[in-house]
């Protein structure tokens, strides 16, 4: 079998799946992202690219995605619909695939108020369940959105979106996923799990309509560097549940590194006991170097195979 | 209806500053409901300007007149004669108004007064809130009357987006996610499987086709000629 991708045989095969987060810079220069990728490369199967993630400028996702690709790591190039029209997302999907990124996750984008430019007019032509259903049609299809022919090289993508278990109304958002994935969602990262029991409700949801069957579903965990970032996500950020007793634990903690301890535990909790995930996609807001320190310690290196399944990609 | 709002005075008076005579124009339409441009604010705008002229040592004329409809042309001959001794228009209209006032009388200065907002309904005396993005392609009947081209910040044909939490929109507490209210609505009315459909991205050659979209009723052209 061929595979779209690295991740894609990864999952294909059965590996409980890791990746992480790369935020491009506010500049031209990608020795940071760089820096950051030669860190992940050999504790993670592949990497997302944030699309100027909360509406502020940065280096493009695609453009990072080349870099990190020259250094070994496998991008997971991030697509928001807030700042393009149909046009522009389909030369840039043909661009990306041209430059050798096989991943693709679709979303919707932070709102621009939230960034640096927020008189800027958003776009959102499409949303992110059109731009999974388009993607698959370009690839499946040979089809441009218009319909007209794509008479070669169309490019084939892992399609990948997103889920927020803890955002509302929490029984419509497994109709939402489903909706994901019947418009060609491969694979899907969750928001950021701090609540465990909402986050397996979602998951026995998602088992009995088979969903875990048809999509591979990475959990979202992120090392909380203090018990102030805790707090700011639970009051500050919309679609975030960060439980009190969670906050508690980090205040009263002597340990700096209480976070990681809480991020690995967590991890092994899902890999064990929650049926249906497939791997964790880990989020270390503004603490990369933490990282490799979760997968070692987590019991998730080496990453299996690396070698073997590059050769096979189509 | 459309809802529209007067501009601060100030700025008025600064579009007409070199007039020594000026017409007022209301429309007794829209702007009348939502007490932007009917005949009282017209009566009431004609004063301030005065005053702040008076103030300024440089007196202004104002003659007012309220037509029923800025937007037909049909209730617009009454003010062909106020129009010809004054030096500017100021349409208290929505942005239709002003343009047919413009348009008409090519040879005037017309300016606005107001600033038009949207098409919306009443939520409760004093507050208008936006209800219809005129889009071209009415959905309501997909998303239970409640219309996410508007009322979600995205304008999410699918959704709702991942910042949706206790029934509000992640911008702020003051705004309803419209995706909350779409399916509790579907949900009461026993028809959530109707959201299940992945919606196709909008056809928004209907909304923005080309310089200004145009509705052509051949039923009625054919009856006019007909009588």
């Amino acid at each position: 079998m061929k595979y779209l991708s690295k991740l894609h045989q990864a999952l294909a095969e059965g590996h409980f799946a890791v990746t992480a987060e790369i935020g491009p810079p506010k500049h031209a220069s990608a020795q940071g992202v760089i820096r950051h990728a030669q860190m992940l490369q050999s504790c993670v199967d592949a990497a997302n690219i944030t699309d100027c993630q909360t509406a502020i400028v940065r280096l493009s996702s695609i453009a990072a995605g080349a870099h990190i690709l020259g250094c070994g790591v496998e991008p997971i190039v991030q697509m928001t619909c807030r700042d393009r029209n149909r046009i522009a997302i389909q030369a840039d999907l043909l661009g990306a695939y041209s430059l050798g990124m096989r991943n693709l996750l679709c979303l919707s984008g932070d709102h621009q108020k939230f960034g640096n430019h927020p008189s800027a007019k958003n776009v959102y032509d499409l949303d992110s369940v059109q731009l999974i259903s388009l993607m698959r049609r370009m690839r499946d299809e040979s089809k441009f959105f218009c319909g007209e022919e794509i008479k070669e090289h169309e490019p084939r993508f892992f399609i990948g979106a997103v889920a927020n278990p803890f955002a509302d109304p929490f029984e419509y958002r497994v109709d939402r996923l489903e909706k994901k994935i019947e418009a060609g969602a491969q694979f899907i990262q969750t928001q950021c799990v701090f609540d465990m029991e909402r986050f397996e409700r979602f998951m026995e949801m998602v088992r009995a309509r088979g969903l875990d069957q048809r999509a591979h579903i990475l959990a979202g965990v992120t090392p909380l560097k203090s018990w102030r970032a805790a707090r700011y996500l639970q009051t500050g950020v919309s679609g975030m549940i960060v439980p009190d007793t969670l906050v508690e634990r980090l205040k009263n903690a002597a340990d700096p590194k209480e976070g990681i301890k809480v991020c690995i535990e967590q991890i092994r909790h899902i890999k064990e006991k929650v049926r249906g995930v497939h791997g964790v996609h880990i989020m270390a807001i503004a603490w990369e170097e933490a990282v490799p320190e979760i997968a070692e310690r987590a019991g998730l290196l080496p990453r299996p195979g690396l070698q073997r399944r590059a050769e096979s990609i189509d | 209806m459309i809802k529209a709002q007067q501009k601060d005075i100030r700025e008025i008076a600064g579009m007409v500053e070199g007039c020594h005579k000026v017409l007022l124009a209301g429309c007794g339409g829209c702007v009348t409901v939502c007490l932007a441009g009917g005949e009282k604010e017209t009566e009431i705008a004609a004063r301030a300007l005065r005053l702040i002229r008076k103030r300024s040592g440089k007196p202004l004329e104002t003659v007012t007149y309220v037509a029923t409809r800025q937007c037909e042309p049909e209730f617009l001959a009454p003010l062909d004669e106020l129009v010809k001794d004054v030096d500017a228009v100021i349409s208290l209209a929505c942005g239709v108004g002003v343009q047919c006032l413009a348009e008409r009388y090519q040879d005037k200065w017309v300016v606005p007064a107001l600033d038009t907002k949207f098409a919306g309904g009443s939520k409760e005396t004093g507050v208008w809130e936006e209800r219809c993005g005129l889009c071209g392609d009415c959905i309501l009947h997909k998303t239970g009357g409640i219309c996410p081209v508007v009322r979600c910040s995205k304008s999410i044909l699918n959704g709702p987006c991942g910042g949706s939490q206790h029934g509000k929109c992640e911008l702020g507490q003051d705004i309803d996610c419209a995706w909350q209210l779409i399916y509790d609505r579907m949900k009461a009315l026993g028809r959530l499987s109707e959201l299940t459909a992945v919606q196709p991205p909008k056809d928004w050659s209907k909304a923005r086709d080309g310089g200004p979209r145009r509705l052509i009723r051949e039923d009625l052209i054919a009856d006019e000629i007909s009588e």
